[in-house]
């Protein structure tokens, strides 16, 4: 008998072993893989990375091609999109949460904004085409490319910052309407600065997908090759993620070492990024801290 | 620092300011620019010779963009950009639409492209393929069909092959079809495709019953992995003997029929203009040494010279699109005016 009734719990202890030896894989895995990936791309890469290349126009001299164009035309493509969708995506969030009565028009936005995360990329660029290289006359400028990827990561602030500003509890709020503060001393006062390490987490997530995004920005006709410097919102431009595309479909060999290189500088700058966004909030939640 | 949303709109700041010190550095007022777009195919061309062109010609900027031959055409007759790159002639519907907007086009064949036909290194059966037995293999009904080596050949090995080619929205396998099946588009649909042609040179390294065609210039910068299938144009009994597609055979037309021109197209209102004249005609003259420099095939000095000439005297209207493959690139211009 006992040996029976010890039978399930030697069973149970194995099915407990399995399902860490699953999680762990799970993780195991796809850190594996990108780690090779990586470390391939970093091993080919890395020989052709070094002031010159990032100081250069592309050539048809392997040897001699830099990203020079195309990390401008990125840079500037990324604070466009920054400058537009940032302020416009946390408002729209601050609305939906604070203000709007949750009524039948609230849940249709919501379930709308919800469809259109999942909108593939290329779509927004056929918009973006179509509104505002064609009818509104931009052509082929750094200024559509930035609005068409706004439209893109629109919805990907909206959601991520609403989930954060959703996050603050009632009570802080009820607290500052007993104190007699206003709605609009409650949410910037007290509600933004609580809910704003998260909100900074997906708007951080959001401009890095804005970074390696290419269909759309080939569609509204972000080019390949230019000789001169992206200027001004209105000149045109080419992206990194395009001189990547470019190089890696080249028959020259050598033209894969500079794909690699500038996917290492792409890498980079998105590390770089969410070392700022960890520091900023590092530093808020310090501030916080000596309130 | 008081408020966090200051942080984010101070970082904007910061980088609007960092950009706009690049500004002033390079301001030039009087500079044109040229905008050009098209075939990926011809794209290393007029990226090499823009290279070159901006070094004498500081004061024109250039933007060259890759919506292949297709796209390319689309942005043309909307007069988005002045000149387009095209790894195939005009087609009529294409001429239809730029009618329609009244833009008027100079045809110019630049370069050649050969469509090489490669299997593994250590197949040693192959010595050369005709274009019956291209057509054998690839036509339509083949489809199921013809999946072994000796069906093709009977003395070849009873093995399955591997069929490779680029995706089905390039020139390459458009015009492929066009010569080998005489229907553009029609091909058997179960080879694997790909829009990579270096992933194509990787499948036929690594299968040793494998078959595939692409750009000569993929097989160019990767001689060593991979053996080229000499063509013959017809039956070698009937006097056509295997070519070797190499810079001269495609140059001079003998590696027939899969070679074919590819063109950049001009419109004809920008051409007046002296900086577009400019970039054309220097694309035709000292450009055109760069054409071998970056996998392509140059045309022959009394084709340029034509060229030029047609260019010069901006005479529109398609040579090309009801050309047989056939004939030399030379002759079809040289064809007195109709």
């Amino acid at each position: 008998m006992p040996r029976y009734k010890r039978q399930p719990i030697a069973r149970h202890r194995i099915v407990d072993k399995l399902f860490f030896i699953v999680c762990l894989s799970a993780m195991i895995i796809p850190m594996l893989l990108l780690i090779i990936l990586l470390g391939d791309v970093l091993i080919t890469g890395i020989e052709r990375l070094n002031l010159n290349f990032l100081t250069s126009f592309p050539s048809r001299k392997p040897q001699n091609a830099g990203i020079l164009p195309a990390i401008l035309g990125s840079s500037y493509l990324v604070l466009l999109t920054g400058i537009i969708a940032l302020p416009l995506g946390i408002s729209a969030a601050i609305y939906m949460e604070e203000y709007s009565k949750k009524n039948r028009l609230y849940y249709i936005i919501e379930i709308t904004i919800a469809n259109l995360a999942s909108v593939p990329s290329i779509i927004y660029g056929m918009l973006g085409l179509t509104i505002f290289v064609r009818a509104l006359g931009l052509e082929r400028s750094i200024l559509a490319g930035a609005l068409t990827m706004s439209l893109l990561i629109l919805p990907i602030i909206i959601i991520t910052s609403r989930e954060a500003l959703h996050a603050v509890p009632r009570t802080i709020r009820d607290g500052c309407y007993a104190l007699g503060a206003t709605r609009w001393q409650m949410i910037w006062q007290i509600v933004l600065p609580t809910a704003f390490p998260n909100i900074l987490t997906g708007a951080i997530l959001a401009i890095a997908r804005a970074i390696g995004e290419t269909a759309p920005l080939i569609i509204v006709g972000a080019v390949s090759y230019i000789t001169f410097l992206p200027i001004s919102p209105f000149s045109e431009f080419t992206a990194l993620p395009i001189q990547i595309l470019n190089w890696i479909s080249r028959p020259q060999p050598e033209f894969a070492v500079n794909a690699s290189a500038a996917i290492i500088v792409l890498l980079t700058t998105m590390l770089l990024l969410n070392a700022i966004s960890i520091f900023i909030r590092y530093r808020v939640n310090k501030q916080r801290n000596n309130w | 620092m008081k408020h966090p949303i200051l942080y984010i709109l101070f970082i904007l700041g910061l980088g609007a300011i960092a950009l706009n010190c690049g500004r002033s550095s390079k301001n030039k007022d009087d500079t044109v620019i040229i905008r050009i777009d098209g075939s990926s195919t011809v794209h290393p061309i007029i990226e090499a010779v823009a290279e070159e062109f901006t070094k004498q010609y500081q004061h024109i900027d250039l933007s060259v963009g890759v919506s292949g031959t297709g796209g390319g055409f689309k942005k043309f007759c909307r007069e988005e950009v002045a000149i387009i790159g095209a790894s195939r002639p005009i087609k009529p519907s294409e001429e239809a639409i730029c009618k329609v907007s009244n833009i008027e086009f100079i045809e110019l064949p630049v370069a050649f492209d050969g469509i090489v036909v490669v299997v593994n290194k250590r197949n040693d059966w192959v010595n050369h393929m005709t274009v019956p037995e291209l057509h054998l293999l690839w036509k339509p009904t083949a489809h199921d069909t013809i999946m072994k080596w000796n069906q093709v050949r009977p003395n070849w090995p009873d093995k399955t092959m591997h069929l490779f080619g680029p995706g089905v929205d390039s020139g390459t396998f458009d015009y492929f079809t066009k010569v080998i099946n005489k229907q553009s588009g029609a091909s058997r649909g179960d080879f694997t495709p790909n829009e990579d042609d270096n992933i194509l040179v990787h499948a036929v390294k690594n299968h040793k019953y494998s078959l595939a065609f692409f750009g000569y210039s993929y097989y160019e910068s990767n001689k060593k992995h991979l053996k080229v299938v000499p063509i013959a144009a017809d039956n070698v009994s009937t006097g056509s003997p295997p070519i070797v597609p190499s810079l001269e055979t495609i140059s001079d037309g003998i590696y027939s029929p899969l070679s074919r021109p590819v063109f950049i197209y001009v419109n004809k209102k920008q051409a007046l203009q002296s900086y577009v004249s400019q970039f054309v005609v220097y694309l035709l003259g000292p450009g055109r040494k760069l054409i071998t420099e970056v996998g392509m095939i140059p045309l022959t000095k009394n084709a340029y010279r034509l060229t030029l000439q047609r260019f010069m005297q901006k005479t529109t209207g398609s040579l090309f699109q009801s050309s047989t493959s056939t004939t030399s690139v030379e002759a079809i211009l040289a064809k007195p005016k109709q």
